[in-house]
């Protein structure tokens, strides 16, 4: 088989997703005149830079085989903790260089629990979800922090080529991803992580190292997204990023990564992030009432990931 | 003396109450195929993982060559030449031929990882271990049960080793794949290659091995060159209910 055709099937899904995007596109474009904008296309990228963020996390800890639950979380605590940090007279860059700092910990606390217990991923990042969740409301006392620096602003939402900031962030991560994930050791193990830990470990690995690793990466882009959340609301409150992970669960899914991991697909998260986005943007410009979003936005997601899984499962391998 | 590779002295090993291995010992001569026999329970895999360094042994002693160790890391096994195929292969089904060989040990080019090179280097392996794998690209959950294990095999063989400990190579296969994957093993015994198998399959055993030991209970009950015993001698040692010092 040629390079080129495997990497077709490889990405078999995320191709199928871009089929589904080019309609939907020309669908929206027909049926409504703002759709097809350039100010409309920015506005989806920008709704969604975040998301990318976590979402690409979330592919990364999945192809090793875990979940991470507690991106949200720790999206909200990093946050508020730069935000007070700011509000006590601390430079921006020093607030920021905090909450990242504060993210890795995070996560290392959940990838290092996880290695140790030897417990399912799903339980431990579920019970410090609502711990970090809980820090957040007992930090702010469930009052948001506003009025942060406009310099911060600058960074988490100024303008950089049209458009927020945080485009551009969540394109460089996800750009500094592909050599990462695809043609480095550490995307090797990680993988292998998911595909078969035993056959790691008696090869001498570090498992433990590596599954450390996702976590602290989950944990900092997790923080990155907060930082654009915040900015874009001029707001850090306890609620933000609440079931944030859901969707990027969601992304990971329907862009073709298996749950059970061993393999991920960058494009596909990339593609299926988009066109979540798109969905949402779609319903807003087509003034379907907000009540119906939700339920339209899942039922889709859900058959999408049904019809990804089914997908993945005929041709699973081994 | 005889010029031996591997030598296992008085192993003991308990999980909790269970007496998996209660002073078992044995020896492998240099370039030789040695067996070890026994029902299941027996206490076969419990010494090929402490000989792996998988797991650590309660007592006794391991010595390969001069050396004489009480315990093995993964990472000392694999300095001191001990090479392991285990049961399950232990294969990343998601990864293809090449990676898979070189899981742990994947050749770089800066921070890169250098397929080309291990692509080149991984056909040469499989073809001086004679394994035909018409795809190097193909991830091994696609390949047969023999060229898994070839896989499984290169793995083990990748840098220059003394010994190589393989746990029921031909548990899962079927007879084609067990054959093909018999024939590696005598055309690694032609190049020098000590092995030690571990297997229940007596009559395959026969076939190949030049020493067997009969494990029973945790202990070596008895240790026959294959040329001195047939294989319902050996169904009485395994099935024998007193322990009977053979050698």
């Amino acid at each position: 088989m040629s390079s080129f055709k495997r990497w077709c099937v490889k990405q078999s899904t995320a191709l199928l997703l871009i089929l589904v995007c080019l309609l939907m596109m020309a669908f929206l474009s027909v049926e409504t005149r703002s759709f097809f904008s350039v100010k409309n296309v920015v506005n989806i990228l920008e709704a969604n830079s975040y998301r990318l963020i976590l979402a690409v996390g979330m592919m990364c800890a999945i192809a090793s085989g875990a979940i991470d639950l507690s991106m949200g979380s720790i999206l909200s605590f990093s946050a508020i903790c730069m935000a007070k940090a700011m509000k006590a007279e601390w430079s921006v860059a020093g607030s920021i260089m905090l909450s990242l700092a504060l993210g890795m910990l995070m996560g290392a606390v959940n990838g290092s629990v996880i290695h140790l217990t030897r417990i399912n991923a799903f339980i431990i990042t579920l019970a410090t979800s609502m711990l970090y969740r809980g820090l957040s409301l007992i930090a702010t006392q469930g009052i948001p922090i506003t009025k942060l620096p406009q310099l911060f602003r600058e960074i988490g939402c100024g303008d950089i080529f049209g458009m927020e900031s945080g485009v551009t962030m969540a394109i460089v991560i996800t750009v500094l991803l592909i050599p990462l994930f695809y043609h480095t050791k550490w995307g090797s193990y990680v993988m292998s992580l998911g595909g078969n830990p035993e056959a790691l470990k008696r090869s001498g690995v570090p498992i433990g190292l590596y599954r450390v690793s996702v976590f602290v990466l989950t944990g900092l882009l997790s923080a990155v997204a907060g930082i654009i959340v915040t900015a874009r609301l001029n707001s850090a409150e306890a609620n933000a990023g609440l079931s944030m992970e859901m969707d990027a669960i969601c992304a990971v899914v329907m862009g073709g990564t298996a749950m059970r991991g061993g393999s991920g697909s960058l494009l596909g998260t990339v593609v299926a992030v988009f066109l979540m986005g798109l969905i949402r943007n779609g319903l807003t410009i087509m003034s379907v009432s907000s009540y119906y979003q939700q339920f339209i936005t899942g039922a889709m997601m859900l058959c999408a990931v049904i019809i990804a899984e089914m997908r993945e499962r005929r041709t699973r391998i081994g | 003396m005889e010029d031996l590779i591997l030598r296992v002295t008085d192993i003991r090993k308990d999980y909790g109450h269970i007496q998996a291995l209660q002073g078992a010992s044995l020896s492998v001569k240099r370039g030789s195929i040695t067996a070890v026999v026994g029902d299941n329970g027996s206490g076969k895999s419990t010494l090929i993982k402490i000989l792996s360094g998988n797991i650590k042994p309660d007592g006794g002693s391991i010595q390969v060559g001069q050396e004489s160790y009480g315990s093995l890391s993964i990472k000392n096994a694999m300095e001191l030449g001990i090479r392991t195929v285990y049961q399950d292969l232990s294969l990343d089904n998601y990864k293809n031929s090449f990676e898979n060989i070189f899981l742990g040990a994947e050749l770089t080019r800066g921070p890169f990882l250098d397929r080309r090179a291990m692509k080149e280097e991984a056909g040469a392996i499989l073809e001086r271990i004679n394994v035909a794998i018409p795809d190097l690209e193909e991830p091994v959950g696609n390949l047969s049960g023999g060229q898994r294990q070839g896989v499984a095999i290169a793995r083990a063989l990748r840098t220059p080793g003394k010994i190589l400990l393989l746990d029921e190579p031909t548990a899962a296969m079927g007879i084609h794949e067990s054959h093909s994957a018999m024939n590696i093993l005598r055309s690694l015994k032609e190049q020098g290659m000590s092995q030690l198998i571990i297997s229940h399959n007596i009559h395959q055993v026969f076939d190949i091995a030049d020493y067997i030991w009969v494990m029973r209970l945790g202990r070596c009950i008895a240790g026959v060159a294959t040329a001195d015993t047939t294989p319902q001698q050996l169904q009485e040692l395994i099935l024998s209910r007193e322990n009977q010092e053979v050698q």
